[in-house]
């Protein structure tokens, strides 16, 4: 026993070095639900601060943009008001809607920490916990999709952007009607991959990308990006489709975070049919 | 010594700030984000013991990780360049005598060992990075290309602040 104490003493840099690092890959890999609250709890009171201080410092600079974002948001919303409105059928009117139940909840957020030179890339968004944020929430902006979210804590939550490797989101071509899956390659930040859409149809350059609302996560019809170039591999049964991001993911300022508020009723109906 | 170990400190925390609050808010066409803060490493003084080379290297890459929801991924890569730092001095060359204080530097050690001795340490944190951040066969050729680009701006933008900070030795 004395000498193998001796020996680790002799070689403690070496012995110190195997620690640390088996450490810090343990941390990198094993990634669990439970693992990553204790991180984020712990350190997100500290980053949160520190990135709440320097974005209200930057969030001048893009008032400008914002400004005109929201504008153009406004004018979408004044049209799908009643007044914008002919009314057409005078017979029937709707005073209380019993037919329609509201499916999503919107939040808003402001993003204090953004990232999308990584391969892997996370926003920090200004709320949590307190706020009624819980994991799988689907994050968008005015433009289109941003991310989910991914670990929250009291005050803060880190959301995945769609420019990350673990990042899939079902999607469709609107035109088509053809379902497919959204990737990023992590060779540019601009652009997007959308994978599945079966050779036989055409698809043009153009084409707009909407969520499909399939995962449960993202409401349907959210604008995820335009197709900018088609390829297919040769014997490949499936087109390499690149497109653009609706939103900018580089300039985000404000997002919403999207809370589907049937979503544990539908994750426990197909847990039923997995487990049959 | 326990004033050159609260200018070690002050130097730490300096160097993670420009990094969350600058460098990773510079964009760079989205293919490379240079990991400044590596010079925090570089500069510790020759005669710095083992295990504070390696714990303030684990400590500073779990800094920059809590910044960016990466928990792990900087801090193996500085382990590792942390734990090669003696093999690449002694590759490159000590100085015969330690007279003091002497930080692998340029003041010290001038622009032509500090170049070479930096760029493959660079070199090494870029690897352990990038194999870390995405091990994927099918992303190997983009991966050489960002490591390597990555490193040639590192070593740049720390050859830069060496020049900008340098206070001449008497």
């Amino acid at each position: 026993m004395r000498h193998i104490l001796a020996f680790i003493w002799k070689h403690n840099f070496f012995f110190l070095f195997l620690v640390l690092e088996i450490l810090s890959i343990v941390l990198l890999v094993n990634r669990s639900y439970y693992q990553r609250a204790v991180i984020t709890n712990m350190t997100d009171g500290f980053t949160g601060r520190i990135n709440s201080t320097y974005s209200s410092i930057t969030g001048y600079f893009y008032l400008k943009q914002e400004n005109e974002r929201l504008a153009a948001e406004n004018s979408m919303l004044w049209q799908s008001l009643r007044q914008g409105q002919l009314t057409t059928d005078t017979l029937t009117t709707h005073l209380v809607d019993t037919l329609n139940r509201q499916t999503y909840r919107y939040t808003v957020a402001k993003v204090i920490s953004n990232s999308t030179s990584n391969r892997n890339n996370y926003i920090m968004l200004n709320k949590g916990k307190r706020h009624g944020i819980q994991h799988d929430m689907a994050v968008i902006s005015p433009q289109g999709i941003v991310g989910t979210v991914v670990s929250i804590s009291d005050n803060f939550s880190w959301v995945m952007s769609v420019l990350n490797k673990h990042s899939k989101v079902s999607a469709r071509i609107n035109r088509l009607n053809q379902m497919g899956t959204v990737l990023w390659q992590g060779n540019n930040p601009g652009r997007g991959s959308l994978t599945d859409i079966p050779v036989h149809v055409k698809v043009l350059k153009g084409d707009t990308i909407y969520t499909s609302g399939f995962s449960h996560i993202f409401p349907e019809g959210i604008m995820v990006g335009t197709v900018e170039s088609i390829k297919v591999k040769e014997g490949d049964h499936f087109y390499d489709i690149d497109f653009r991001w609706a939103a900018d993911l580089n300039s985000l300022t404000h997002v919403y975070i999207v809370k589907n508020l049937f979503r544990e009723e539908q994750v426990e109906l197909s847990k039923e049919i997995i487990d049959e | 010594m326990n004033k050159s170990y609260l200018y070690l400190f002050v130097r730490f925390v300096a160097l993670v700030a420009a990094q969350v609050l600058l460098i990773d808010h510079i964009n760079l066409g989205g293919y490379i984000n240079p990991p400044l803060y590596i010079l925090f490493i570089l500069l510790l003084p020759f005669e710095t013991p083992g295990w504070f080379l390696l714990l303030s290297s684990f400590f500073l890459g779990f800094s920059i990780d809590i910044f960016s929801n990466s928990v792990g991924l900087h801090a193996a890569s500085c382990v590792f360049m942390a734990y090669m730092r003696p093999t690449i001095i002694r590759a490159v060359g000590a100085p015969a005598v330690y007279e003091g204080y002497l930080s692998p530097g340029i003041p010290d050690m001038g622009t032509r060992w500090f170049v070479i001795y930096s760029l493959f340490l660079i070199l090494l944190h870029q690897l352990a990075f990038s194999i870390l951040e995405s091990f994927h066969f099918a992303e190997a050729g983009l991966i050489f290309i960002r490591m390597i680009l990555s490193s040639i701006f590192t070593l740049i933008l720390i050859v830069l602040i060496e020049y900008l900070f340098m206070t001449k030795r008497k």
